[in-house]
């Protein structure tokens, strides 16, 4: 499949990838390795990890990461209780120890948590590492042995090798600074704010009713929004639900009632005092510009 | 229009040319090594590399480690490949590593050296000072000479070592704050028997986990704002081994240059060779020397990286001598927007050093309601000895 193609291909599923993500994305597939995405909040990085799941139609293993997560979450874990439980009817149907061992400790009690199940399909699926950066440093240094050897060892069964090379997706937007070493591993697409053009198209693609005037309001608009000082700049994902809240209210012209628009700004400005610094006259006036 | 790069005739082909666009990155300061280029010579079989369209994304997304590498990588690219239809002698360098041997020849004949070059701009050897303020031509052409770089001149190998011992010891009066209680960890001294007990239910009562608890690390981050102005230039020698040092010393800490514009300096100064940091570092503190715009430049890491690396567990150390060519309120705004993100704030200012020095200059009277600290520092021994004073903060 050529670049062009696969851009193609995620536009038809409702994903626009600029020409640098999806040469990104072309050559993480290409080349088997792993993709980093870098950016900010809300642009739509875990979305390239579900569209090509998609467009690949392969599974999408998730494995959200949050500080503390370790092998048992993220790996394999025995199910402990099912274990005990065999070992009390063992006991009472006078199972020797030794049988009872070796059947405790088979495929049957082992819980598959992502990792390991991404490694265990027999079609590659797509295996989404999200928020990588919020991961401790120790599990960063596990997950790069995983992702160059695509194989994990468990002492009591040995060790399990990849029936097929997942299509791995980290993601990261910069909590903390990311090692070297992973970074190295991996392919790189930095994920901006869409330029205009690109983020009607979002629109159009994801809002199918949408009238042209208004699309291009709306995208005018949270486009010159981003420009402002704000501390929570709004993303697609809030571009999207102001679009279908304007929709849902039957707002045809941004311009036609300021305390609509007022209201509506809730599912853009996250915090109060972008609220407080966005005044009725500036989003008039940001809107105004917008038509 | 941009035209491509025409290479010499007696050009070893593409192979060589890539090397020498690696070569061209890596002078740049890209971290890449040779599975890197091998990889990016596969990636350019899965496009048609012939066309600068394709192949200018595909090794952007092989080359480029970060979103500042990402973002430099178009110009970086054009001037290698892009080159104005202009002749390129030879794509392999050699010439590279020679010159590269200069830096470590001067710098092994280091001691005598230093005496001679070091001296004049050791701020306590007044004379320096005096030399510096001498004719309007002289100084001109001092600043142009350090306007294009290099950094290598002001600090010294043996410096940086000593700063960094300084910056590890000033680093840890700064981070060792530890809490009474404990709380879960993977690798504990206790067992938590709490959550023992409870997660021993679901066993049947047999505890198969231990689950482990700690106390845990309240480590303090610092980020370190330099001005490297051109009032600032005798000082500058001073603070960047110390930054350099710090940032070496510490991995969590954070550095950013200002004069005019503000540049994030941490990645350079993470370069595990010194001097190579400081190279890479020369680079992006182009307009070193030159006026300075305090309040502006705070401004801006207030709105930007401030909302990313700067918390209620975070020390801003700022350094610099409050003149700036901007309004003075505009530092006191952007100290206000600082402290509001619950960090401490530290203004280390060399003139405090001087006897009957007052902050009059309208900058730094803005600025010091906002501050936890404002201590005079204009020798490592006078970072040194902020110690104590910061570990009461």
């Amino acid at each position: 499949m050529q670049w062009t193609e696969l851009q193609t291909a995620m536009a038809d599923t409702g994903y626009i990838a600029d020409d640098d993500l999806a040469m990104a994305i072309h050559l993480a597939l290409s080349l088997g390795r792993p993709l980093l995405l870098e950016g900010a909040a809300g642009v739509g990085k875990t979305e390239v990890a579900r569209v090509l799941a998609q467009v690949k139609d392969t599974q999408l293993i998730r494995l959200q990461c949050y500080e503390g997560l370790d092998a048992a979450q993220a790996i394999y874990e025995w199910n402990y209780q099912r274990q005990l439980l065999s070992i009390r009817a063992a006991a009472e149907d006078g199972e020797t120890g030794r049988s009872v061992e070796q059947r405790i400790f088979s495929e049957e009690f082992l819980l598959e948590r992502p990792l390991l199940k991404a490694i265990r399909q027999d079609t590659p699926p797509v295996l989404l590492i999200d928020e990588i950066d919020r991961a401790d440093e120790e599990f960063e240094a596990y997950l790069l042995e995983i992702l160059s050897e695509f194989q994990i060892t468990i002492p009591e069964l040995g060790t399990i090798t990849a029936k097929s090379r997942p299509i791995v997706i980290l993601t990261a937007n910069g909590t903390r600074d990311l090692s070297d070493a992973l970074r190295r591993r991996c392919l790189y697409a930095h994920v901006a704010y869409p330029e205009r053009a690109t983020e009607l198209a979002i629109l159009k693609a994801r809002c199918a009713g949408i009238e042209a005037h208004l699309a291009a309001q709306i995208v005018g608009f949270v486009q010159s929004l981003r420009k402002e000082d704000l501390e929570k700049k709004p993303g697609i994902a809030e571009m999207l639900d102001f679009a279908a809240a304007l929709m849902g209210l039957g707002i045809a012209d941004l311009t036609q009632d300021p305390v609509v628009l007022q209201a509506t700004l809730a599912t853009l400005l996250k915090t109060q005092t972008d609220r407080d610094n966005i005044t009725t006259e500036i989003a008039q006036r940001l809107a105004g510009k917008a038509a | 229009m941009t035209r491509v790069t025409r290479f010499a005739a007696r050009d070893p082909g593409p192979a060589a040319r890539m090397a020498g666009f690696m070569a061209h990155l890596r002078d740049n300061g890209l971290r890449l090594g040779v599975g890197e280029a091998e990889l990016g010579l596969a990636a350019l079989t899965h496009v048609n590399a012939a066309d600068p369209t394709e192949a200018r994304p595909a090794l952007k997304a092989v080359f480029s480690g970060c979103a500042e590498d990402a973002e430099r990588f178009a110009s970086l690219f054009d001037a290698y490949w892009m080159n104005g239809g202009r002749v390129v002698e030879k794509s392999v360098p050699t010439k590279a590593i020679a010159s590269d041997n200069v830096h470590s020849s001067r710098n092994a004949k280091g001691p005598e050296a230093s005496g001679a070059s070091g001296a004049p701009s050791t701020p306590d050897g007044g004379d320096g000072e005096a030399d510096a303020d001498g004719e309007g031509k002289l100084v001109a052409s001092v600043i142009q000479s350090r306007m294009n770089t290099d950094l290598r001149n002001l600090v010294q190998p043996e410096d940086i070592a000593e700063a960094q011992r300084i910056a590890e010891r000033l680093g840890a009066a700064l981070r060792d704050r530890r809490s009474r209680r404990r709380r879960l960890a993977r690798k504990g001294d206790q067992i938590h028997f709490r959550r023992l007990i409870r997660h021993s239910l679901s066993t049947g009562g047999e505890p198969l986990h231990l689950p482990k608890k700690q106390r845990p690390d309240r480590p303090l981050k610092i980020v370190t704002l330099c001005d490297v102005s051109g009032s600032m230039t005798t000082y500058a020698q001073v603070f960047l081994a110390f930054i350099a040092g710090l940032m070496r010393a510490d991995d969590t800490a954070d550095a950013y240059l200002f004069h005019t514009r503000l540049v994030r300096i941490a990645e350079a100064l993470r370069d595990r060779d010194a001097l190579r940091a400081l190279g890479r570092l020369s680079v992006l503190a182009d307009g070193f020397g030159g006026g300075s715009k305090i309040g502006a430049s705070l401004m801006q890491f207030s709105r930007t990286y401030a909302r990313r690396f700067v918390d209620g567990r975070t020390v801003v150390l700022i350094l610099s001598d409050g003149y700036g060519t901007d309004t003075p309120d505009l530092i006191g705004e952007a100290l206000a927007a600082l402290r509001k993100r619950g960090c401490k704030i530290i203004w280390l200012n060399p003139l405090k050093g001087w006897d009957g020095y007052e902050p009059v200059a309208r900058g730094m009277a803005a600025a010091l309601p906002h501050l936890d600290l404002f201590h005079p520092a204009n020798r490592l021994a006078d970072l040194a000895a902020l110690e104590t004073e910061l570990t009461r903060l």
